[in-house]
């Protein structure tokens, strides 16, 4: 770890102001310390904002049923949350599903949407051929290691995966991710806040946000009782997904009149079935048809030397999470 | 590894850590980690350093009352605030009901685990996550044992949350 020095924020303004060369923010920590541990990162001036008040909180949002939630809640204090568990499980699901309790004690949710790939190669303490370490170097990944890589949405400079496990859910909610900077604020949906390799953003980038913008919030539009999170891994806690599905969901006497699934750990960004989601409408969930809809998505799956299983896994997590979020349809109906 | 010495005031913060009710004013590398700070200045050597990833639980202690991994945090950050370590569980010669229920229920071998097992279990029981094995065990997830003493952990953590006090 180089040499940095510390200051702390004392408002979201003061922390603005302070963004400059080699400045990073620190939050929960767990990102960026391993980041520059490894190299990934060396700030030179670390401004630390974990302590600031106003970023924490978890509110209702006047004149309906949406939530705010402050960049610096952590990601169990936002799954612990009545609001969250009773009005939007899949979050409270995708969050308790993450890493482990300590770590979510320190993990803000905002820090958690900024996280990067946990491809190896990245990750590597060594150098190793990775565009997004170092630009040009190739990616060792595309005929290396790439059980868990993606499926989706990936070139032959990247083919890792965004990993992430609240950001599938609040893709599936239709969360809107709040952004601060110098020149005002900001919303982006949280289906649109990560990048592909492909974007105009380049290949280092992992999402839209620019050097001097800092999360201030996430924006919950509606209450989503029926909806689900499910992961699938190797074991059964303590780890990252090999495919995992969020499903929200409005049913009407088991018919679909609404349905919004993301997909995990299968592209660089949080992946939309929008097409299955349009073709939904109108179909009984549990029917041949809807299923249909959803394996009709696959037909674009591309899978890489090793990891042709996850197009599987990822198909069926997304029809189980269907189920589920109808479950619960139809348990809250009753 | 100990942090080599810097005399450039700029990478330099002084701090108070409150350890175990004890106030300790320190003057750290800015790099020096939570887990470095008590271990290498503090000499409270009982909290281990395992992976230095947040990967192990090893290094778990208590900051303001909720379980950490001590090596994702910056002593910077715990500036002022109240850390718990395994050292400041026992009244005197009296063990906290947690550690005698590790020792009861033989729940570890090599030990290098436990100090960090035993921190998580005291949380896992304050936060009511006991209500069966499988929330002990999804719960306590981030403190790995090589050894594989899983089922006595379980076992443990059972028998703390049993007794006379709530396991606290």
């Amino acid at each position: 770890m180089e040499p940095f020095t510390y200051a702390r924020a004392g408002d979201v303004q003061d922390a603005l102001k302070r963004f400059g060369e080699r400045t990073a923010l620190l939050a929960g920590g767990t990102e960026l310390l391993n980041w520059m541990r490894l190299g990934i990162e060396h700030p030179a001036h670390i401004v630390d904002i974990s302590r600031l008040q106003d970023l924490k909180g978890i509110e209702s949002i006047p004149g309906g049923s949406g939530l705010r939630i402050g960049a610096l809640a952590t990601l169990n204090e936002v799954a612990l949350h009545p609001r969250v568990a009773n009005d939007f499980p899949a979050l409270s699901e995708a969050c308790l599903k993450a890493a482990s309790a300590q770590l979510r004690n320190l993990a803000s949710i905002g820090g958690n949407l900024l996280q990067r790939t946990r491809c190896p190669y990245f990750r590597s303490d060594e150098v190793l051929p990775c565009n997004r370490r170092v630009p040009g170097s190739g990616c060792a990944a595309r005929h290396g290691i790439n059980e868990k890589h993606a499926i989706f949405g990936w070139t032959d400079d990247c083919v890792a995966v965004q990993p992430s496990d609240p950001a599938i859910a609040l893709s599936a909610l239709e969360a809107d991710i709040v952004i601060e900077s110098p020149r005002g604020t900001r919303r982006v949906s949280a289906a649109d806040f990560h990048t592909l390799p492909a974007d105009d953003h380049g290949i280092r980038k992992h999402n839209v946000m620019d050097d001097d913008e800092l999360i201030t919030s996430i924006e919950l539009p509606w209450a989503m009782p029926n909806s689900a999170y499910l992961k699938v891994r190797e074991r059964e806690s303590y780890e990252f997904a090999i495919a995992s599905a969020a499903v929200g969901l409005e049913l009407h006497g088991g018919v679909i009149r609404k349905a919004r699934i993301a997909l995990g750990s299968v592209a660089m960004r949080p992946w939309r079935l929008s097409g299955a989601e349009r073709n939904l409408q109108g179909l009984a969930v549990a029917s041949p048809d809807a299923r249909r809809a959803i394996e009709q998505e696959f037909a674009a799956a591309r899978a890489l030397s090793n990891n042709a299983h996850k197009i599987a896994i990822a198909r069926n997590a997304a029809w189980r999470a269907l189920q589920l979020a109808a479950q619960r349809a139809e348990g809250g109906a009753a | 590894m100990a942090i080599p010495p810097t005399t450039d005031i700029a990478h330099v913060i002084e701090l108070t850590l409150n350890v175990n009710g004890s106030a300790h004013r320190c003057v750290l590398d800015t790099r020096t980690t939570l887990l470095d700070a008590l271990r290498e200045h503090l000499h409270l050597t009982g909290t281990k350093k395992g992976c230095n990833f947040g990967e192990c639980g090893a290094c778990t202690v208590h900051l303001d009352g909720q379980r950490v991994n001590a090596c994702m945090v910056l002593a910077a950050q715990a500036d002022g605030r109240a850390i718990t370590t395994i050292e400041g569980l026992s009244q005197g010669e009296t063990l906290h009901p947690m550690q005698q229920a590790f020792i009861d229920c033989d729940a570890f071998q090599c030990g290098f685990c436990t100090p960090g097992q035993i921190m998580s279990a005291v949380c896992c029981v304050r936060e009511g996550h006991t209500k069966s094995d499988a929330d002990i065990r999804e719960w306590m997830s981030g403190n790995l044992c090589r050894c594989s003493s899983y089922p006595q952990i379980v076992e443990a953590v059972k028998a703390g949350a049993g007794a006379p006090n709530g396991g606290q």
